[in-house]
């Protein structure tokens, strides 16, 4: 019970914040086990700006991949049969002019595709052209896209609290077009999770609990079904650690990530099994690192152009403070928990 | 300057500093009945030990367990109901001794 074994905040306290110092302690060696997904973060860009955005996206960010760039990531993913899955996330990856060639050619490879997507795009469009992007569900089922969207909590309250205001009635609407072409159907074979994170300053409950909660409540509330849920921790980066910070809050979340530090969920990180691509083409240990700038170096900075799966393979994985809300708890990646 | 400071949670176990093997066999015990699942669940027992702080009025454990109820996946709607038993059973507890009251005044002949 985390609320009495909270440490007294002292000196020697900012030494707890050292990731590595924790992994010895526990005698914990995480090095790559392999390298099963492709994250492609495609454009930053994104119609909402989510209070936790890890990214910082929003309507006024340009940085999105280039052609080259996508044509360079289509060749790794062809010539390397352990890459299993490409996930392709953003901002709204949607808004980047190339998402639909990306992933309408990574299907001609009969790899697994996965799209971040944040449900409301498909009502919203283009935040900048007005483009319409309803045409989304239709596309993402006819591609066998794996969907994955946020929603955060499965009551308006908390959902707009996070999201902005009226995303939850957006997201409801948009779970139902994607419910009408099968999208959460156990027997459709067209996948749909959810991923929840915490409003506040508290880790995830356990995802199996969460789950029948969120099964529950959107059935007899909205009719609406999916398939799984995936709980992640807030990461203390950019625009969270920036809540935190002006909160005066930050000590304090990171004592109870590091009190929940838990040696079966640093196994499991995503970091051992996962490589990120930035929009520029540089790679990262995970989409964290990457918005940190902690870029896989090999003598010089990688990138998808001077790409070494031998070396990625033997690299050491960076490590910072964040990763404490990778290991906390039940564990958070972006495929939920880990332990 | 406040009798609760909201910051000296943080300072419980500082209570051990005299006598610290009473207060490590409080939090053994403390952390084995509320902190894992039994024939109750984590989430269960919060939602009582939600109820309790407010019944008892302790600002440190009422902050304590909002946060252990969200952790454990109760909801805002279930964390309400479970602080209205607490208000339903003092309001009962209150109106139960009019039983008390109904024998003096039965005894002065009302």
């Amino acid at each position: 019970m985390s609320t009495v074994t909270l440490p007294v905040i002292n000196p020697a306290f900012m030494q707890r914040y050292n990731f590595y110092e924790h992994l010895e302690r526990h005698q914990l060696q995480l090095h790559p086990a392999s390298i099963e997904t492709l994250q492609v973060n495609i454009t930053k860009m994104c119609n909402q700006a989510c209070r936790h955005c890890h990214v910082d996206a929003s309507p006024k960010r340009t940085e999105a991949m280039d052609k080259p760039t996508i044509e360079r990531c289509l060749e790794i993913l062809s010539a390397h049969e352990m890459i299993k899955t490409l996930d392709i996330t953003g901002g709204a990856p949607e808004l980047n002019p190339h998402f639909e060639f990306f992933v309408t050619e990574t299907a001609t490879l009969k790899k697994k595709i996965m799209v971040r997507h944040n449900l409301t795009i498909t009502i919203d469009g283009h935040p900048v052209t007005k483009d319409s992007k309803n045409h989304l569900p239709e596309f993402f089922a006819r591609n066998r896209v794996e969907v994955v969207s946020s929603l955060p909590y499965y009551e308006e309250y908390f959902t707009d609290k996070q999201r902005g205001r009226g995303v939850f009635e957006k997201s409801i609407e948009a779970l139902r077009r994607l419910n009408a072409l099968g999208y959460g159907a156990d027997d459709s074979g067209l996948v749909l999770n959810l991923v929840y994170n915490p409003v506040g300053t508290y880790l995830p409950a356990s995802q199996a609990g969460l789950e029948a909660d969120y099964k529950k409540h959107l059935k007899e509330k909205f009719g609406i079904v999916f398939n799984h849920l995936f709980t992640i921790t807030n990461m203390p980066i950019h625009r969270f650690k920036d809540d935190l910070e002006r909160n005066g809050k930050y000590d304090e979340y990171m004592t109870r990530l590091i009190n929940a530090f838990n040696p079966v969920a640093a196994q499991g990180v995503m970091c051992r099994s996962l490589l990120s691509v930035g929009y520029d083409g540089k790679i990262y240990d995970c989409d964290f690192n990457q918005m940190l700038d902690l870029q896989v170096e090999n003598h010089q900075p990688l990138t998808v152009w001077n790409f070494n799966m031998d070396f990625l393979m033997k690299r050491n994985i960076i490590f910072g403070a964040h990763c404490f809300g990778c290991t906390a708890g039940g564990g958070s990646s972006c495929g939920g928990a880990t332990a | 300057m406040n009798y609760y400071e909201s910051n000296d949670l943080k300072r419980f176990a500082e209570v051990g500093k005299f006598r610290k093997e009473l207060m490590d066999m409080f939090f053994t015990y403390y952390n084995k009945v509320t902190g894992e699942d039994g024939a109750l669940t984590k989430r269960e027992k919060s939602l009582i030990g939600l109820a309790v702080a407010h019944a008892k009025q302790c600002p440190y454990c009422i902050d304590a367990y909002t946060t252990q109820c969200l952790e454990t996946g109760a909801s805002p709607d279930q964390m309400t109901e479970a602080i209205h038993v607490t208000a339903a059973l003092e309001a009962g507890m209150t109106l139960v001794h009019g039983v008390q009251m109904l024998n003096n005044l039965e005894k002065e002949g009302a």
